[in-house]
């Protein structure tokens, strides 16, 4: 009954959301697709338990092995009370069906296995078959350990509508009978690329969205990153777009702070305080740009990740390396051919060329007259000519496309200089 | 130093609550409760403490009826309790003042324990 002294441990933070994860993963490899829903009632159920325990009796010395412990002895109830071991899904493809309770509770716990298990997930939830929301929707709750109501406050919409895009990726993992796999051979490359595009879109919810919770935006970006770091230290997985993403994100998270001051207001690049910009993720960024520089030519995130890293070392604004960043969104609009691109070059082009070539190139782009960034970017371009009343228009224009607050404050403040 | 028990009383839908946490929310949870027990316990005044499982039987006319319960909807159960020393009915209400309970609606109960001796 007494405290057993144990009541400094502390906890490492979103242990409980990260250890879900895997228990929901090594769980569900070790029951098969079919039985997802058991594997998540077992993983609350067992978080439930800690929670009744540690919160009395104080965290135990290896919270980890407790967790799984309880996990795998739930685990072994439910097989014990269903005696379906001949009958275990083939999926779990390790066979070794004949195994009894003991050497199986050995064998899924292991690290290895839970990262494998976690690799499994990620590829499965990941799918091309199953839509981007309904994707990172799952990963969030299968992968990340959020409820639904957290993600449903992520995203700005309702429970029931992330209810809803969890019910229909389960719905499709059924009944396309997608495997709880990692692709092999060049199934791999084409496989990894949609899971890529996953996390780097889950990545950007958080990094641009408009909500205003601060906090839940940066769980996002570094869930994704967790998820992204999962590819990276694996080496089957480990690929040279994998770690140009990581590095990507590593550049652009070291920024998320220096990007709003204390009101929530937002700070454009040009006047964010640099010292505030986060030098350890900084030289992550530099470590895994370096890793990813081997193979056949750049992805798309290499080029991404270039232009990220040279916004991090330049010492202001002005001296930005900007004939680089040209040169990378050249070589990006080449590869990936979108008006979004091109928008985004156009920045670097005013830089170079000076503001009417990009004026210029901007009025040539279509299809971007819905977009609130467009407007903005259109604005400052009028203003560097010094055309004050096209850009005062522009500026409007975005502020009535916006739905962020932080964003029509910014726009505000600009038409009225 | 006298004993007190503080005796933890919790709306019934509290306790089904936390079936529906994320696990985020349980371990804030957890780290509150550390904070307020490990406190008491670095005075030295902690004797124990223990939660309650929400489920149980009651038995009544002599032990011969049965029942589940008596957690009906909307009514209150003990959630748990802790075994405390101090050295006086005030001071163990003022230890008693940071108990997480108080954040979700439940009621802390200060009992002395009579001393015989």
């Amino acid at each position: 009954m007494a405290l057993t002294g144990n009541e400094s441990n502390q906890l490492v933070a979103h242990l409980f959301r990260h250890e879900a994860g895997r228990i929901a993963s090594v769980l569900t490899c070790m029951f098969g697709f079919d039985r997802l829903d058991l594997a998540e009632d077992i993983v609350q159920d067992t978080m439930v338990q800690a929670l009744q325990s540690w919160r009395f009796h104080g965290v135990p010395d290896n919270p980890r092995a407790w967790l799984y412990r309880v996990a795998r002895n739930k685990a072994l109830d439910v097989v014990r009370r269903e005696k379906r071991f001949r009958e275990m899904s083939t999926e779990t493809a390790y066979g070794h069906q004949q195994e009894n309770a003991d050497t199986m509770q050995d064998r899924y716990f292991f690290d290895e296995e839970i990262t494998d298990s976690q690799l499994r997930m990620l590829f499965a939830i990941c799918h091309p078959a199953i839509g981007a929301e309904s994707q990172m929707a799952m990963c969030l709750k299968i992968l990340c350990g959020l409820s639904v109501r957290e993600i449903a406050g992520a995203f700005l919409t309702t429970e029931e509508t992330i209810a809803k895009r969890i019910y229909r990726a389960k719905e499709k993992l059924r009944q396309d009978g997608i495997q709880l796999e990692v692709p092999t051979g060049a199934q791999l490359l084409v496989r990894l690329d949609a899971v890529l595009k996953s996390i780097y879109l889950l990545f950007s919810e958080g990094y641009n969205s408009s909500n205003s919770d601060q906090l839940i935006r940066q769980d996002l970006c570094e869930e994704a990153m967790r998820l992204c770091l999962l590819l990276a230290q694996t080496p089957r997985t480990q690929r040279p777009s994998v770690d140009a993403l990581l590095a990507l994100m590593c550049f652009q998270a070291a920024r998320f702070d220096a990007r709003t001051d204390a009101n929530g207001a937002i700070i454009l690049l040009a006047d964010q305080d640099r010292s505030r910009w986060n030098q350890t993720l900084i030289q992550q960024g530099h470590i895994y740009l370096n890793r990813s520089a081997e193979g056949a030519g750049p992805s798309e995130y290499h080029l991404e990740a270039g232009i990220a890293m040279l916004h991090c070392i330049a010492p202001t604004y002005e001296a930005t390396s900007w004939s680089t960043v040209l040169m990378y969104y050249d070589l990006l609009l080449a590869l990936k051919p979108s008006p979004v691109v091109a928008l985004h070059r156009a920045v670097a082009l005013a830089k170079v060329e000076g503001p009417q070539k990009a004026l210029i190139e901007v009025a040539n782009l279509s299809g971007l007259d819905a977009m609130h960034h467009y407007h903005a970017v259109l604005g400052d371009l009028y203003e560097q000519c010094g055309q004050v009343e096209p850009a005062r228009i522009h500026y409007q224009r975005a502020m009535q496309l916006t739905t962020s607050m932080a964003e029509k404050e910014l726009l505000r403040r600009k038409t009225e200089r | 130093m006298d004993k007190f028990m503080l005796v933890f009383h919790s709306p019934y839908s509290q306790e089904t609550a936390f079936m529906e946490m994320s696990p985020e929310a349980m371990q804030a949870e957890i780290q509150k409760w550390n904070t307020w027990i490990g406190g008491i316990a670095a005075q030295g005044k902690l004797i124990g403490t223990d939660a309650l499982a929400p489920v149980g039987k009651t038995m009544t006319k002599g032990g011969q009826v049965i029942t589940d319960g008596p957690f009906t909807e909307g009514k209150e159960i003990v959630g748990g309790y802790m075994l405390l020393t101090a050295a006086s009915l005030d001071e163990a209400v003022e230890l008693a003042k940071g108990c997480p309970m108080f954040d979700s609606d439940g009621t802390v109960e200060v009992r002395p324990i009579i001393n015989f001796e």
